[in-house]
């Protein structure tokens, strides 16, 4: 597949063909200043979604801290500062953690949205990697006063090493890539079944006691962690936040990075695979 | 009464809409049993550490998390479809149909929509919350069960209220898509008994967003914790709100302009 020049220059003669590389970090590029443009304008929408996203790890971070103080001062080696920090890391991490909701392919598919997509010389995907990850600068600064207000009101505790923080700032991309690969293969579904609502409820199930998304995976039962150890969630939650909280060696520190790469490669190869089949079965009256 | 028969009438057509598409009750089935899932492991993650949570036994938690998806399911059933087509109504112009209609806007604005399947979640609540009580062991006379049901009612009108206030700002603001997502987490605190969260957490959770009145209270009306007290300020707090909310709503009609619909 060749790529074209993303500054689609129709009204001006044939299209200007740069490297494949080039075309495809124009296009990242490209989406990215969209969504900065697009979502600098709802403010007020994006706090909203981010309130109610802090709502969840608050809860957690609450309940824990309740059981740590029941039981003197700590709960399998967490004090409620350390609750306060794994939580608190917790809310960046699962803003960048925010993809493509496989939601999204339903409505691309019904409303034949899809047709419109496929006329471009471009494997829709990129775009929504591109799109999402541009909107993370806006996240991120909008995070920043709810992360002063949560760490001015329940003290969190953390001493990341020079490493540590490197290695959070490279795992927090990890962990992007990781979840929109896995959602965008699940969104793919939908070229068969049209609904995806209980398949992806059963994944967010699955995450959030699989991940360290609903509470430090060294608090469940040994084969709930054998079980993790073995699947992609716990690279998209636990490990991006044990990084910077959890004083890991620096072997684990790297061991991560390496498993995040490996899981990377996976989603990639399945979404691959997965769109070569499910792309046979669209069908569309319009779009 | 009449507002009582209006929402009775649109309630029927809503739900022979809806019953033509059978498939969905075993997909809201589905859903329903993942969260009843994923709520059980939690609490049980959560007990393997400790015996009470703040004085709270398992059996009274499973109590909250019966109450907690009973009213979950009411809500998405009756209010929250109604709100969320008034805010694409606002947005597209088209809440001028409801104006022009010699029914009162509020009313029909609020009574249009039924999502009959959500109450898979009101059946599958009611069950866990009967349980609950079994495994308690505790006789709930009629005295409680009344306590339970008006405390349920007056719950609900206060997360109607809360809900409608918060759609009626679309007036000004156009977008608030997210409003969904913004409740849908924040009434996931409602899993838990109220009195766990600190202080501002506590006071913010029972009068700027009435999720313990909506869920600790009537849980505690089964649970032998109400008092004639909490019961009285649900009363009369319900009566607030609701008054508030038509204020706010006549005042946010007057900032409506719609060009065409």
């Amino acid at each position: 597949m060749s790529l074209v020049g993303a500054g689609a220059r129709e009204t001006m003669g044939p299209p200007r063909l740069v490297s494949p590389v080039r075309g495809l970090l124009d296009v990242y590029l490209t989406e990215a200043r969209l969504a900065i443009a697009t979502q600098l304008q709802y403010r007020v929408a994006n706090y909203m979604y981010m309130l109610g996203m802090v709502a969840e790890p608050v809860i957690y971070l609450v309940v824990w801290s309740t059981v740590a103080e029941q039981q003197g001062g700590s709960v399998g080696g967490f004090t409620p500062g350390q609750f306060a920090a794994y939580y608190i890391v917790w809310t960046l991490v699962r803003n960048i953690n925010i993809v493509f909701t496989p939601y999204g392919w339903e409505e691309r598919i019904r409303e034949g949205q899809l047709s419109s997509q496929l006329l471009r010389p471009l494997f829709p995907i990129v775009e929504d990697l591109g799109y999402f990850a541009g909107w993370k600068p806006v996240v991120i600064l909008l995070w920043l006063p709810i992360a002063a207000v949560l760490a001015w009101l329940f003290h969190p505790v953390l001493s990341p090493s020079p490493l540590a923080i490197v290695v959070f700032g490279v795992a927090i991309w990890g962990a992007y890539l990781i979840r929109s690969l896995n959602q965008e293969s699940l969104g793919l579904v939908t070229f068969w079944t049209t609904r995806v609502g209980p398949l992806f409820q059963l994944y967010i199930a699955a995450e959030l006691l699989l991940s360290g998304r609903l509470v430090p995976l060294s608090l469940t039962p040994e084969w709930v962690q054998r079980l993790a150890d073995v699947l992609p969630f716990r690279w998209t939650f636990g490990f991006p936040i044990e990084a910077l909280v959890g004083n890991l060696s620096e072997e684990d520190l790297l061991r991560g990075l390496g498993a995040q790469l490996f899981w990377i490669v996976v989603g990639s190869v399945l979404v691959r695979v997965v769109w070569r089949f499910a792309i046979r079965r669209y069908s569309a009256v319009s779009g | 009464m009449r507002p009582l028969r209006l929402m009775w009438l649109f309630f029927r057509v809503g739900a022979l809409n809806e019953l033509q598409y059978r498939a969905n009750f075993w997909l809201q089935l589905l859903q329903s049993a993942i969260a009843i899932g994923t709520g059980l492991a939690v609490l049980w993650l959560v007990f393997s550490r400790t015996p009470t949570l703040n004085g709270w036994l398992p059996a009274e938690l499973l109590a909250v998390m019966g109450v907690h998806t009973l009213m979950g399911g009411l809500i998405g059933t009756l209010v929250q479809p109604n709100m969320e087509r008034l805010r694409n109504d606002i947005r597209e112009g088209t809440v001028g149909f409801a104006l022009t209609k010699p029914e009162d806007a509020q009313v029909l604005a609020s009574v249009r929509e039924v999502r009959i399947w959500r109450i898979v979640d009101v059946i599958v609540g009611a069950v866990v919350l009967a349980v609950a009580i079994g495994q308690l062991g505790t006789v709930i006379g009629p005295l409680e069960a009344l306590a339970f049901a008006v405390a349920l009612v007056l719950g609900g009108l206060m997360i109607y209220s809360f809900w409608l206030i918060i759609t009626t700002v679309a007036f000004w603001i156009v977008r608030i898509d997210e409003i969904a997502e913004l409740f849908e987490g924040v009434y996931q605190s409602g899993r838990w008994p109220v009195d766990v969260y600190p202080g501002w957490l506590r006071t913010s959770l029972t009068f700027l967003v009435p999720i313990a009145f909506a869920v600790t209270v009537p849980a505690q009306a089964l649970t032998g914790r109400l008092t004639v007290g909490t019961l009285a300020t649900a009363f009369v707090f319900a009566i607030v709100l609701l008054i508030l909310t038509r204020t706010f709503w006549r005042f946010g009609l007057r900032h409506y302009s719609g060009a065409s619909a």
